[in-house]
């Protein structure tokens, strides 16, 4: 019972940084799942996804009238990124990935890294 | 050259990349930013947001109220593909879904509601802080 009050406060936190953050929410929903829910890591990614979608929807809803959505842009991102999803959903499925993630872990925090620095002088 | 390069290469190239863009359009960088974050998003699981504002900032120049705002709305197309792919796969739990799901829709109406109150900077630091817990959660989770 705990688990499942758990997951719903994870849930709303997710969402909550999805709208900040631009991200799905995943970063939430993720250990939410795997860790709260006890789902495997391969099934807590997909649901994980599935979540992410209305959560995406709605988010993207609110701001339309707030002209930052530049829907263009986000049209040939979303559209483009059909293949590599897919292909990159087969590979979490049936690839071990430990040294995908520990590259992906080094990237995301240089990135985290460069987006802090640069966050002031773009202002 | 080198020296000009040395004083301000983050502004310069920046502002190289803004105006080839208005020139030649951009279509060729949005597909290069989907490419990588398709294969990010269902690799790592973590969502392709996390390359896709950095990427929109960095290249088309946009200031990360708009990256994060755009990033969302392509979220929802590539999540859709991503279940797709799961679907198929059967790895995902409907119900489950809907219990982490359905109590982020209140999360992302506040997170909305929250950040017109926020300058593009507090928004770029807030981004910063989520690829710190993503990072983590990588090295962590398996």
């Amino acid at each position: 019972m705990t688990g499942y009050l758990l997951a719903i406060l994870m849930g709303v936190l997710g969402g909550f940084i999805a709208a900040l953050a631009g991200v799905g929410g995943g970063v939430i929903f993720v250990p939410a799942l795997a860790l709260v829910l006890g789902l495997s890591q391969a099934s807590a990614e997909a649901t994980s996804l599935l979540a992410i979608v209305p959560v995406a929807l709605l988010g993207t809803w609110q701001q339309r009238h707030t002209g930052e959505v530049r829907v263009r842009m986000a049209l040939i991102i979303g559209i483009a990124a059909a293949l590599p999803a897919v292909g990159g959903a087969f590979a979490g499925h049936y690839l071990p990935e430990t040294a995908l993630r520990i590259v992906f872990a080094i990237l995301i925090l240089a990135i985290a890294v460069r987006v802090w620095m640069t966050a002031g002088r773009r202002a | 050259m080198s020296k000009t390069r040395a004083e301000s290469p983050g502004w310069s190239r920046r502002s190289l990349v803004r105006s080839l863009t208005q020139i030649h359009g951009n279509t060729t960088r949005l597909i290069l930013i989907a490419a990588a974050a398709g294969l990010f998003s269902a690799v790592a699981g973590v969502g392709g947001g996390v390359v896709i504002v950095p990427l929109l900032m960095a290249l088309l120049g946009v200031d990360a109220r708009v990256a994060t705002a755009t990033s969302l709305a392509a979220i929802a197309a590539i999540a859709i593909w991503g279940v797709a792919a799961y679907g198929v796969l059967g790895d995902v739990n409907w119900v489950y879904a809907a219990l982490v799901g359905v109590p982020a829709l209140v999360g992302v109406t506040a997170g909305v509601r929250l950040r017109q109150h926020l300058s593009p900077v507090h928004i770029a630091r807030v981004f910063a802080g989520v690829l710190v817990v993503a990072a983590v959660l990588l090295l962590v989770l398996r």
